[in-house]
């Protein structure tokens, strides 16, 4: 370092004296050329200075003292200077760390999703989750149980980012902790109350709808927990109608119970199940209209599962000038046959 | 942007009028002022949300804070003038029946 620091010293006094001599646009731009080598180089402007106050001396011994002096104040000022500098050259390597740990976070959280959608005969299972940062406040889960009933879950956690990527582990593992056997909708939602209730500041909570579709009878049982309605498409009648549960957020009241709520699925009949990424999703013109995102979805009812999910983000991405304000999540459960 | 917020004492009761969109920005504003009332004991605190037209999930999160703050401290707290949307909200939430709002027992299937 102090090699490299002499060095460059002596190469700022050899332009210095060029520039001097020749007074040319050569030496301009080799002054252009050292400005960039002294911040590669993490020369502070008063190191920069003294190089020049150095040069000045050697060239010109009988520099009047009064200027001589007047270098050093010039330096004094410049020292406010230098430690800024300094301040913004730390705080870039912070923000580059903080950003590698976060990098590193997004990407440990992406395991906590799941790999891939079962895969059932009768069922035809799209999803879209796209976080509007890097961490995700939306969480989505299935589960096949012995019976080959498919239990979904979508679930949104208060607020975006790190904060809610932290509470999502929490809903992750004590979704992993359930037993086994098969869980009534309504229980699972009173078990994982109480896990949330307990481990959340008080203004926490988070919002889930869980379903279960049992594909020898064809029936999903639901509940919800304060959930954004999702909807419900029966094909025979072509009408989609709101699919809601009510029931109080996870994280205010330890006992709270969950009512559960089925429907009979009919071929051709597919249940959607989002967050309220989909439906806060913001235009010039305001809020979108759950009409609208019906309107959507219509348009594109007959491609499979997959790709309604995608045509409809991709829609409401673009009506959004590709800004996503906040997490977004889309399931669509279709019975095939 | 800022949230436009309002204090009047009245004689048995505070009013704290809020005005804007309580997001994940605006929000801390709003519990700073929020909380700190609801921890007078026995006080009585209605807030009027005329003046907002949009509430997130961070929003939210301030009334229930405030709403186990006042349970603690033995106060009360109210909301009123919710706008449809604002309404709705509560309602998907369940929120609204844990929360006074404008003072009316909802029958509403439980």
């Amino acid at each position: 370092m102090t090699d490299s620091f002499s060095c460059i010293q002596n190469q700022y006094k050899e332009i210095l004296k060029q520039y001097l001599e020749d007074k040319n646009e050569i030496g301009l731009y080799q002054a252009q050329q050292f400005s960039k080598k002294v911040l590669e180089h993490q020369i502070s402007p008063e190191e920069t200075l003294s190089f020049h106050l150095d040069a000045i001396e050697e060239f010109f011994p009988d520099i009047p003292h009064s200027l001589r002096d007047s270098f050093d104040f010039l330096l004094e000022v410049m020292m406010g200077y230098g430690m800024a500098y300094r301040a913004h050259q730390s705080l870039r390597d912070k923000q580059k760390e903080l950003e590698a740990e976060i990098n590193v976070a997004a990407s440990m959280q992406q395991t906590f999703l799941p790999e891939e959608i079962p895969q059932v005969d009768s069922l035809d299972i799209g999803v879209i989750s796209v976080p509007a940062s890097k961490m995700s406040g939306d969480y989505y889960h299935f589960i096949r149980d012995e019976n080959d009933c498919i239990g979904v879950a979508i679930a949104d956690i208060i607020g975006k980012g790190i904060p809610a990527a932290l509470c999502m582990s929490m809903i992750k593992y004590a979704m992993d902790s359930l037993p086994e056997q098969r869980l009534q909708p309504g229980a699972l939602l009173e078990n994982l109350n109480r896990v949330v209730e307990q481990n959340v500041a008080s203004n926490m909570f988070i919002t889930m709808m869980y379903g279960s579709y049992d594909p020898h009878v064809h029936h999903f049982y639901y509940s919800g927990a304060g959930h954004e309605p999702g909807f419900y498409y029966s094909q025979k009648e072509d009408t989609f109608e709101e699919l809601y549960a009510k029931g109080l957020v996870l994280g205010i009241k330890r006992h709270t119970k969950f009512r559960e709520y089925h429907k009979q699925v009919e071929p051709g009949d597919f249940v959607v199940l989002l967050s309220d990424g989909v439906t806060e999703c913001r235009t010039e013109e305001g809020f979108i209209e759950r009409e609208e995102l019906i309107e959507l979805i219509r348009k594109y009812k007959e491609l499979p599962a997959q790709e309604i999910v995608e045509k409809v983000f991709y829609e409401l991405e673009r009506l959004q000038d590709f800004q996503l304000r906040d997490d977004f999540s889309l399931i669509i459960l279709r019975r095939k046959v | 942007m800022d949230l436009d917020i309002r204090k009047e004492n009245k004689k048995d009761f505070s009013i704290l009028y809020v005005g804007g969109e309580i997001d994940a920005y605006t929000a801390p504003q709003l519990k700073e002022e929020l909380l700190p009332m609801t921890e007078n004991e026995g006080d009585k605190i209605l807030v009027d949300l005329k003046g907002v037209d949009y509430i997130d999930s961070t929003g939210l999160g301030i009334f229930i804070g405030a709403l186990k703050s006042a349970k603690s401290h033995n106060s009360t707290i109210e909301l009123t003038g919710l706008n449809s949307r604002v309404k709705r909200l509560f309602s998907i939430t369940g929120l609204d029946e844990v929360i006074n709002i404008d003072n009316e027992k909802r029958e509403e299937a439980k």
